[in-house]
């Protein structure tokens, strides 16, 4: 397969993470799709590593998939501390750091 | 080479079934039990692109331990995640957000398509054999990469004790609180 097709396939994925994140109201699923525009970008650093024959962009894509734990761990624990407040979770409603 | 392409096919519905389930299913859970589908699929179109250790570490790392996290918190938080989109069923903000996340693809084809960059339209450059192989990215990791490997594994410390310190319990939070 030609290498073209895998970038536009990342861009078409990354462009429904991007549309999940607008419009959607749970930040649970705001952060799945987050992952999926992560994901995105490593499809298109693993093409592009293909393209040129080299392995650096294998270890920018395992970079990223460590940034994306992160980003996980750090998400899920907020989401349980909005749940013990008590407070809705819902991206709507947690608006008072809105400027 | 028309098994590649039978099998990119397949992967690629898979991979974007999978994403659309993610973003349109209600449940969060049924969002969750999707993403897990569509990185298994993903992890099929790193192997075509010759990248096996990645494609391993997906199904492990990510299908395995992260979407099991998300699974418990789901579980955990339940009914109280709104299943909905913003403003409503045909809100204003959900179609803006549709229409923006298409001209976003739109601009990012055109960007790649139009960058003159003639490797594109090929199948790659000619690989040494090892590419790809946990053999080859041992050794970039520890030679040319050990600065954002370390940089990397203290992220990694710095993320588990902040978790630690953001779900704990505290006196004070569950009662009273704002």
């Amino acid at each position: 397969m030609d290498v073209v097709w895998f970038v536009v396939l990342s861009a078409l994925i990354f462009a429904i993470g991007a549309a999940g994140v607008m419009t959607r109201r749970s930040p649970l699923v705001i952060l799945l799709c987050t992952e999926l525009m992560l994901n995105a970008c490593n499809l298109a650093l693993l093409a592009f590593a293909r393209m040129h024959g080299s392995g650096d962009g294998q270890i920018f894509a395992l970079i990223v998939m460590v940034v994306a734990a992160c980003e996980v761990v750090i998400g899920l624990g907020l989401i349980v501390a909005i749940y013990r407040k008590r407070m809705a979770i819902d991206v709507d409603k947690l608006s008072e750091l809105r400027g | 080479m028309l098994f590649e392409q039978i099998l990119f096919f397949v992967a690629a519905i898979g991979v974007l079934a999978g994403a659309l389930g993610v973003v349109l299913l209600r449940n969060p859970f049924y969002s969750v039990l999707s993403l897990i589908g569509h990185l298994v699929s993903l992890a099929i179109l790193f192997l075509l692109l010759r990248s096996e250790f990645l494609a391993a570490a997906q199904i492990v790392v990510y299908a395995g331990a992260i979407m099991v996290l998300y699974l418990f918190v789901t579980a955990y938080v339940g009914g109280a995640a709104p299943t909905s989109w913003r403003g409503g069923e045909a809100g204003a903000v959900g179609q803006l957000g549709v229409i923006m996340a298409g001209a976003l693809f739109v601009v990012i084809s055109l960007a790649v398509l139009g960058s003159s960059l003639d490797a594109l339209d090929t199948r790659g450059a000619e690989l040494e054999p090892g590419f790809g192989s946990p053999g080859e990215i041992g050794q970039l990791l520890l030679k040319k990469f050990l600065i954002p490997f370390e940089a990397a594994s203290f992220l990694l410390l710095v993320a588990a004790v902040c978790a630690v310190v953001l779900a704990r319990r505290r006196r004070g939070l569950e009662e009273g609180g704002v």
